[in-house]
């Protein structure tokens, strides 16, 4: 069972997650992560998917997510082509001996603390997964109290732009 | 530019796609639409529940080949459409649903019949829409009957609030539709198409599976050509049941597990095999034995992308519209070398037609040969709508094809209760063919009420009820899967007749094979609606 990130432009209108989350779930399709915003046209939303399962799972998924009206293009982005990143907020247990441990280790990984209290702190982080999963190994000797994560959002490297001119219709 | 009602709106744009009839049934929430629909004079064909709507708008779809439109209100309404919807999706035939919805303002608090109708069918729509801005109608109605009629046709919902049915809309029609995520792929590829030829020049034993997709894309006479240049037999599934004429010499008939043994028995033989518009799902599938596909080749041609390799792998995927593929081999194919494979089905050929003249050892009616002598007295246009259960694979494997889009039941869903509304859509839309209902008494009991819509009305339709006293497909998987005499029985069933009579329908009950022809003439000569009601013992099996 293969990861694959796929990044699909949709129609921005009411009923577009419903139907595209509906599908993953109907058709008993794996989904790792489903996050999604405006592009540089408000008339377009992106969604990035990691989903898991081989390359004939793979293909129905492209294809039947081509089938819905709203979706506008489906590309499967390689990661050697592309930057993925995913936002976490992680709250930390902390008291007075632990505090400054954590703290160095936030420093390392580049990360933010956006919150303090008597007993945690509150990191701000960005990311591929596997910053993100190695931060929390590390967290967990303290204990966490809490984690939020956006899930994967993604955009291929160089020039290349994914325009929502038309629909492929790859077999 | 004219100012106009939205609700006259819809009902112009439904003029302007050449709709002219409009199956339905009112409630509060699309009263506006009701009373454009009156003005405008657009026939409206009151039936007697909303389901009936939706099964009578896919039978008209199924014989006239355009878009089926039915309409209904909010909440309850709509839901009984769903049942019609689903069986059209899972078909695909091409729908425009309307249903009214309650006011803007009010969607999202529970009101009074309101139901979140899009939701619920959003897994069985082709596509689907709530129209929030009036504006949008013309727009949205002319890419609804779009989505519906092209690519791989299907049923498309258009939920509008009552608000937004009364709001005042400069009314314009659009002429075209640009929708930049759905370009259904119509010419096939070129380099695929050159493919296939080369596959099927290579094979020794090749043989087509036409789909339903076969009738949807009208290429009927497309795949005779192409049949009748190369030899190659064809064998169909249930919902390409009419692609070819019967007594075409290479028409091995039906597949699947209530196939005939010889349609499946070339599948087996088979060293190609060509699949066109057919999903190949389980019970088409099911009668063939194949142990293994290692040495067969399978070319798969489908309006569909999403069909190609879903059920089976495929080496030479061809997608797009099967009429133009298949004149394009056609055009193409050299001569094939397949003398043994002809003369082989030949003798499956005639094997099968000896098959179709045995008659049952019964004391009551044989509905096979029943089935055989209907399909003889009718004429070469006539449609026949099966409902589900035996009476349907009698008659799937009993009337012969002749004209196109003659057979029409409900393949994929399998929803009983099909056949009456099915029908009467069928009439409306060719009013001089004959038609005919073959029906068993459970599913007549589950769309008797149509009856009301058929008589009043004076809808022309033989209604062929095999009376079995049983559900009887039902009965025969129980008897086979659990070895017990069925629980679920229809013992007490109302007197057919009498019920017909209650609603001015006129009927006669066979009781044995030498009942038959008379019966069948008569109703033949009627012309209006009328009850032939066929004693079938309670053991009858389906083969
Ligand atoms: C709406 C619906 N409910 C249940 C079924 C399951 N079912 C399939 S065939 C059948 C029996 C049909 O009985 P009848 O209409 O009398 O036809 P027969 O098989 O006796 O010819 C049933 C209950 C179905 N197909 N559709
Ligand atoms: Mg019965």
């Amino acid at each position: 069972m293969h990861r694959h990130v796929l990044s699909v432009l949709v129609e921005n209108q009411s009923g577009v997650l419903s139907r595209v989350s509906g599908l993953f779930s109907r058709r008993g399709y794996n989904i790792d992560s489903l996050s999604v915003g405006e592009t540089e046209d408000p008339k377009v939303s992106r969604m990035t998917i990691v989903v898991r399962g081989d390359d004939q799972i793979l293909e129905q998924i492209k294809k039947q997510l081509n089938k819905l009206i709203d979706v506008i293009k489906i590309v499967e982005l390689d990661p050697e082509q592309s930057v993925f990143r995913e936002l976490a907020l992680i709250k930390v247990k902390t008291d007075l001996s632990t505090r400054a441990s954590v703290i160095e280790i936030v420093s390392i990984f580049r990360a933010n603390i956006v919150d303090v209290s008597n007993d945690s702190l509150t990191v701000e982080m960005t990311g591929d997964e596997q910053k993100i999963e190695a931060f929390i190994n590390l967290m967990n000797a303290y204990g966490i109290a809490e984690i939020v994560r956006t899930g994967l959002t993604a955009i291929e490297r160089g020039n290349k732009v994914l325009n929502n001119t038309n629909k492929d219709e790859e077999v | 530019m004219n100012a106009l009602k939205a609700a006259e709106a819809i009902v112009r744009c439904l003029l302007a796609e050449n709709v002219d009839t409009v199956f339905g049934y009112p409630g509060s929430y699309i009263l506006s639409v009701y009373e454009a629909l009156r003005v405008l004079k657009l026939r409206h064909v009151l039936v007697r529940q909303e389901q009936a709507a939706a099964h009578s708008a896919s039978g008209y779809a199924r014989v006239s080949g355009k878009v089926g439109v039915c309409i209904a209100t909010s909440g309850p309404g709509a839901t009984n459409l769903i049942t019609g919807i689903a069986t059209a999706y899972m078909d695909s035939i091409p729908l425009v649903v309307i249903t009214g919805q309650v006011n803007s303002s009010l969607i999202g608090r529970d009101v009074f019949q309101e139901v979140d109708i899009t939701g619920a069918t959003e897994s069985f729509t082709k596509h689907s829409y709530l129209v929030k801005d009036a504006t949008q109608l013309p727009r949205i109605m002319k890419e609804a009957f779009h989505i519906a009629s092209t690519g791989r046709p299907g049923p498309v919902l258009i939920d509008i609030p009552g608000d937004v049915q009364e709001a005042e809309i400069e009314f314009k029609y659009p002429q075209d539709v640009d929708i930049r995520g759905y370009k259904p792929s119509i010419k096939g590829h070129m380099g695929q198409i050159k493919r296939a030829v080369k596959a099927i020049e290579d094979s020794r034993q090749p043989i087509l599976i036409a789909g339903g997709g076969v009738i949807s894309a009208n290429a009927q006479q497309e795949l005779i050509r192409f049949i009748e240049k190369t030899r190659i037999p064809v064998v169909h599934t249930l919902m390409g049941k009419g692609a070819v004429p019967t007594e075409n010499p290479y028409n091995l008939g039906m597949i699947g597990t209530h196939g005939f043994k010889q349609a499946n028995e070339a599948m087996n033989k088979a060293d190609l095999l060509i699949f066109i518009g057919a999903r190949i799902a389980d019970r088409a599938w099911g009668g063939v034995s194949k142990k293994s596909l290692d040495d067969v080749k399978i070319i798969h041609i489908d309006i569909d992308p999403a069909e190609i390799g879903k059920n089976l792998g495929t080496h030479i995927p061809l997608v797009g519209d099967a009429k133009l593929i298949l004149s394009e081999m056609t055009q193409r194919i050299n001569d094939l070398n397949i003398e043994d494979w002809v003369s082989e089905v030949q003798e499956l050929k005639k094997s099968l037609n000896e098959s179709k003249t045995k008659v049952r050892k019964t004391k009551a009616v044989d509905p096979e040969y029943t089935i055989r002598l209907l399909s003889q007295k009718l004429n070469d246009e006539a449609v026949l709508v099966a409902d589900v259960g035996q009476n349907q694979l009698w008659a799937a494997r009993n009337f012969e094809d002749r004209a196109g889009r003659n057979f029409l039941t409900s393949g994929g869903l399998g929803t009983m209760g099909y056949a009456l509304p099915a029908a009467s859509g069928a009439k409306f839309a060719a009013p001089h063919r004959q038609v005919a209902a073959v029906v068993g008494d459970g599913g007549f009991q589950m769309s008797m009420y149509e009856l009301g819509t058929i008589s009043s009305n004076n809808l022309g339709i033989i209604i062929l009820l095999f009376n079995n006293s049983r559900l009887g497909m039902v009965r025969e998987l129980q008897q086979r899967r659990y070895g017990i005499i069925s629980n679920v029985m229809l013992d007490k069933n109302p007197d057919f007749i009498k019920l017909c009579e209650a609603y001015g329908i006129p009927g006669i009950r066979v009781s044995n094979n030498s009942e038959i022809e008379a019966a069948l003439d008569k109703a033949i000569e009627s012309k209006g609606p009328f009850l032939i009601e066929c004693k079938v013992d309670s053991d009858e099996s389906t083969l």
